[in-house]
């Protein structure tokens, strides 16, 4: 007989009212199982979800990057800044812009793991830093990026009929989140880590390396989804993203990922990410419910998958 | 060693950001004139000085329940977002025309019930305090702006209200009073304990006075080692539920002072990143993140010395988009002269020479 495994219950439940929400959605209102509506709902959270993949790493090995929703938007202003006033191609500004959202990370990841400081306060210090920089980069908050005939043939590119770019990479990340969390050697040791950092030591694992490699991805997430953001708006933006930590911590904890690190799957941080999306869409299409609702109903999802994870949590303790 | 004299060892935690807080003045003193300078104008005393005591009230009033927070090994994420409903409820009871000590008493009670929710998700359900507070640092601010339907909501025909900012006692500002009662009662609720256990070791016994006041080394005791409070006989549930109830209120009182100073509830802005400055005025005051130990007076001038910066910042020609650079700037610094293994690593570099 076929039976659940424990700690895949909370990625089941995420399927569930993701199905639920979407299939409730689209009784509600028309063209959500239209082929457009998805592909403009995959696009429209793709920074998002980008950026929630990293996160999705940095937690299941104990950590918490506060960062990523200022390097979003200070990767979104470099990334404007280089196009439209230093004049350099687009071939070379996008991967300066993801080389340097790693080397942030990965100094991050340093100081966090050389000198024994809490992710906490090390990532709120780079949260401070990026935001920071992302203002003076620019006197104006808002760069628009014009006249570029090949970031316009990024912003114009469409496959399968409405799938944008964004919506591409975002799978295409979340393919490769999958792959590098569940059949590589850097995955298992960042579950190891998570699991327990001096048995992962003691096994002889990368401690190090491997800790400097989580934050260095996360920045490099974050950084993708600033570049993203950039194709998506047409423009850099260094306001944006405030508080997108926060979406994406709660992307990764509704995908059934324990916040004390090794149990998760970045699929479900993909879902996560797809039900705040659904939540989104419906209250934009519903006029009088406003958006606060959003806050209030992800709020009210945390506290559900929490306390779902904490009875099973239970649940395991008493087998024992 | 006595239990008084390590609680002095302590506070030579706070050498280094004494030393910062004097560096910013005497800068300050240098590069403005007039800093130190205070007047009386309509009965209160002004100046730069009095201005960054009474401004940073509210993130000492947050700091010092978040110290008892931290000192359990916990962190309380959602107080930002409280200091937005409390302003939200007193405002929007107060445009219905609720007297003011009721619609205070409402915001109170709210924060209180927030905090007691934080407390038992914690304590009881046994969720990681980051986690736990997320819920209602996300669903807070989405209360607060559905209460007050997303507008910011203004009363500035209220004097009593805007009193609460505005007001002074005996000439010092009432927000710098509030600050000092909060610190005097959760100092005496805590370390009256460490004041016990002096009488107790100069040779009297004061056994009920220990007794009638362990809260704060109970709390010591629950961040420093769970399993040994259990062990001892100690109910480790209701000390975290207390700490993060006055977290709870602690978020009230301020979120009465910033909803007093703009006179109006802005759910959207009030209070937003007030959790951060909150912890970061926790571990410049010598709190570690991970509990065991707490300094009060530490998370005092931690607030001071975060709100001299930003005065500094703006007073000065930096511009302000630096602001945030600088404070980053500043963690790090902190954080890396309190790491044990950063301290090792530079006093092995200076033995080298």
């Amino acid at each position: 007989m076929f039976r659940l495994k424990p700690q895949h219950v909370p990625l089941v439940a995420t399927t569930v009212v993701f199905a639920l929400l979407y299939v409730s959605a689209a009784l509600r209102y028309d063209g959500f199982f239209q082929w457009y509506m998805f592909a403009s709902m995959l696009s429209s959270n793709a920074s998002l979800a980008v950026a929630a993949l990293g996160m999705t790493f940095v937690i299941l090995s104990g950590g918490i990057d506060l960062s990523v929703g200022a390097v979003v938007a200070f990767s979104s202003i470099l990334l404007a800044k280089m196009l439209v006033v230093w004049q350099l191609p687009v071939a070379v500004a996008i991967p300066l812009a993801l080389t340097l959202g790693l080397a942030f990370g990965a100094v991050m990841g340093v100081l966090i793991h050389a000198f024994r400081l809490p992710p906490f306060l090390v990532t709120l210090a780079g949260m401070f830093l990026a935001r920071g920089g992302a203002l003076a980069l620019t006197p104006q908050k808002r760069l628009n990026i014009t006249d570029n005939t090949t970031f316009q043939w990024l912003v114009d590119w469409r496959t399968l009929d409405y799938l944008s770019l964004p919506a591409v990479v975002m799978l295409g990340g979340t393919a490769l989140a999958i792959v590098v969390a569940g059949y590589t050697r850097f995955g298992r040791t960042v579950y190891a880590l998570g699991g327990s950092e001096s048995s992962a030591t003691l096994m002889g694992l990368p401690v190090a390396r491997t800790r400097i490699s989580i934050y260095a991805l996360s920045g490099l997430c974050a950084a993708l989804g600033g570049v993203i953001h950039a194709i998506k708006a047409q423009a850099g933006d260094s306001t944006v993203a405030t508080g997108m930590e926060l979406d994406a911590i709660a992307a990764v904890v509704i995908g059934g990922t324990l916040l004390s690190g090794g149990v998760g799957y970045p699929v479900g941080t993909l879902l996560g990410v797809m039900i705040l999306g659904v939540i989104t869409a419906v209250l934009n299409l519903q006029g009088t419910l406003s958006s606060w609702w959003t806050r209030i109903a992800i709020g009210g999802l945390l506290l559900a998958f929490i306390v779902l994870q904490q009875l099973l949590q239970l649940t395991r303790d008493k087998r024992r | 060693m006595p239990d008084v004299l390590k609680k002095l060892d302590m506070l030579k935690k706070l050498n280094w950001p004494l030393f910062a807080l004097a560096f910013l003045l005497v800068f300050n003193a240098y590069s403005r004139r007039g800093f130190f300078h205070v007047e009386v104008q309509n009965g209160k005393l002004s100046g730069s000085t009095i201005d960054i005591l009474q401004n940073s009230a509210p993130t000492m009033i947050v700091a010092l329940g978040m110290t008892l927070v931290i000192a359990t090994g916990g962190v309380d994420l959602s107080v930002g977002a409280l200091i937005a409903v409390a302003g939200s409820v007193v405002v929007v009871l107060l445009k219905g025309g609720t007297p003011l000590p009721l619609a205070i008493l409402a915001a109170v009670v709210v924060c209180l019930v927030a905090g007691v929710w934080n407390g038992l998700l914690v304590a009881y359900v046994k969720v990681q305090p980051i986690v736990a507070t997320l819920i209602l640092m996300v669903a807070g601010r989405g209360i607060a702006q559905l209460l007050t339907d997303g507008q910011i909501v203004s009363v500035s025909n209220n004097a009593a209200f805007s009193a609460i900012d505005d007001g002074a006692l005996l000439r010092i500002p009432l927000p710098i009073w509030i600050a000092a009662a909060t610190f005097a009662i959760l100092a005496a609720l805590t370390r009256l304990t460490a004041w016990g256990l002096f009488i107790e070791a100069v040779g009297g016994n004061e056994k009920a006075l220990t007794r009638l006041t362990a809260w704060g080394l109970f709390i010591e005791a629950v961040g420093g080692n769970e399993k040994a409070c259990r062990y001892a006989g100690l109910s480790v549930n209701p000390i975290r539920l207390t700490v993060y109830t006055v977290s709870g209120l602690c978020a009230a009182v301020a979120g009465l002072i910033v909803a007093s100073d703009i006179k109006a509830a802005d759910a959207s802005n009030a209070g937003s990143y007030m959790e951060l400055d909150a912890i970061l005025a926790v571990v410049i005051g010598g709190t570690a993140l991970i509990g065991g130990r707490f300094l009060l007076c530490g998370s005092i001038l931690g607030a001071v010395i975060i709100q001299t910066l930003t005065t500094t910042i703006l007073m000065t020609n930096i511009p302000p988009e630096y602001n945030l650079i600088v404070k980053g700037g500043v963690v790090l610094l902190v954080c890396l002269l309190q790491s044990p293994s950063f301290r090792s690593r530079l006093l092995r570099l200076k033995g080298g020479r």
